[in-house]
């Protein structure tokens, strides 16, 4: 294990060498790795050590609901402004995702599905944010724990919809194939839907954001190091443009990975509730 | 600015359980606030609007059927106006008409009326005017004849009628000369 690995990013301090740059002296680029998501503790509970992350996750919470209370909690015939765009984007939810993909079954998981996309979205919104600048879903325990709520509702729905043989059938056997295909197909789909499925949900997730992180700060990092002589000044606002780019390129990827988490949930959930064959 | 970890570094694939926790625990405020409070309000404001315009909708369409029904009442009533108006004018023609023939016929009845009694009055008058005459003519006869032969002739004349015989005999012979 490299000495480098163990350099830690922290809330108060910036994440990398900031004395180094090129031309001048002989360090090299101080490349973001595996340390840049690593924070030391604001402050420790025992064996819990309350991280930079963990702070954003819990103004993010307190953001989607302060913001949503605003628009929706005393909601009027006539929408104000507020409770227009909440209404708008508690559509793109209800009508786009659930009432699309689910059907009219699909009514009673719709708080389920506008929680996880505005959850998810916030949270890899993050990392644009001035100051806050890390999306908390490229850690993947966020991802992981979401994965697995999504798993359990998934499950329960399947068993509870078709009791027992039938959740297996629902699982493992998807009807209408020729009879041989299903000695190949079995345990394809067993392994796809019980254990591949929450995998990929929380590893698309995490590694999307964690790559976008990762992305942002190879080219942030390089604005700084190349900072300093007039040619170095050069590469550096490229790197800097290319930093803006990528900023606004994260920004979709944000909204399109929290759309797509919803929308694999929305999947999963409507194949647990079709009527077995 | 370098920090070393006392610890063994992280894998980045690695989950740590405290950050499953804090998670899960935000996800669950966000669901819950959602599930009980605001998803539940917001529907109903929204089935409130559509209430809303479902309403408005039903109530112009009752206004309009109400308009038509009163046009239909009013249309229906002209007609049945103009249909009672031909109506009087008709019987009125026909009342008209009768009595026109009532009064024609009438006067004709007062006129024929008028012309019989013309004509009695005539015959009576005519009567009594031939009566008069006739006994006039036999006293003047009688009285002629008297003077001529005598006084007495007067009673016997009158008992025995022969002026009356005389003057029948003239008007036979007036009526054989006609």
């Amino acid at each position: 294990m490299q000495k480098e690995l163990l350099v830690t990013a922290d809330a108060q301090t910036l994440a990398f060498e900031v004395d180094c740059h090129l031309f001048q002296g002989s360090c090299g680029f101080p490349a973001p790795s595996a340390w840049s998501f690593i924070f030391d503790p604001i402050f420790s509970i025992g064996p819990v050590d309350f991280n930079k992350p963990m702070l954003l996750a819990i103004i993010g919470t307190i953001v989607i609901v302060s913001l949503f209370w605003a628009g929706f909690s005393k909601p009027k015939v006539v929408p104000g402004k507020l409770q227009s765009v909440a209404e708008i984007l508690y559509d793109f939810v209800h009508r786009g995702i659930a009432k699309e993909i689910i059907g009219k079954k699909g009514e009673p998981f719709v708080p389920l599905l506008v929680s996880l996309f505005f959850f998810i979205w916030v949270m890899n919104l993050w990392a644009i944010i001035p100051l806050a600048q890390f999306p908390v879903t490229s850690l993947i325990a966020y991802p992981v724990g979401l994965a697995l709520l999504v798993w359990v509702v998934y499950m329960s729905v399947t068993f509870r919809n078709n009791g027992f043989v039938g959740g297996i059938r629902n699982l493992c056997v998807p009807s209408g194939l020729p009879k041989p295909i299903y000695v190949i197909l079995t345990p394809i789909e067993f392994v796809s839907n019980i254990f591949v499925r929450p995998f990929t949900l929380a590893v698309r997730l995490f590694a999307n954001m964690f790559a976008g992180h990762i992305l942002i700060l190879v080219f942030t990092i390089a604005t700084w190091y190349m900072l300093g002589t007039v040619l170095g000044t050069v590469y550096a606002t490229a790197s800097f443009a290319v930093t803006l780019a990528l900023t606004v390129f994260e920004m979709f990827i944000q909204a399109l990975q929290a759309y797509v988490f919803t929308v694999l949930t929305a999947t999963y959930l409507s194949q647990a509730l079709e009527e077995a064959h | 600015m370098l920090h070393l970890a006392a610890e063994e570094p992280q894998s980045p694939l690695f989950p740590v359980w405290p950050e499953i926790v804090i998670g899960l625990i935000c996800f669950s405020i966000v669901f819950f606030v959602f599930y009980k409070k605001l998803l539940p309000a917001i529907n109903k404001a929204l089935d409130e609007r559509r209430e809303a315009i479902e309403g408005g909708i039903e109530k112009a369409e009752a206004a309009q059927t109400e308009a038509q029904s009163v046009l239909e009442q009013y249309k229906a009533q002209l007609a049945e106006a103009r249909h009672e108006a031909a109506r009087l004018r008709q019987e009125a023609q026909e009342q008209g008409a009768v009595i026109i023939q009532e009064m024609k016929a009438e006067g004709q009845r007062q006129r024929e009326e008028i012309i019989a009694a013309g004509h009695t009055q005539i015959e009576a008058d005519r009567k009594a005017a031939a009566s008069a005459l006739r006994q006039d003519v036999g006293k003047l006869a009688t009285d002629l004849a008297g003077k001529l032969v005598g006084e007495s002739l007067q009673d016997h004349a009158r008992q025995s009628g022969t002026v009356d015989r005389f003057l029948d005999e003239l008007e036979a012979k007036a009526e054989a000369a006609r």
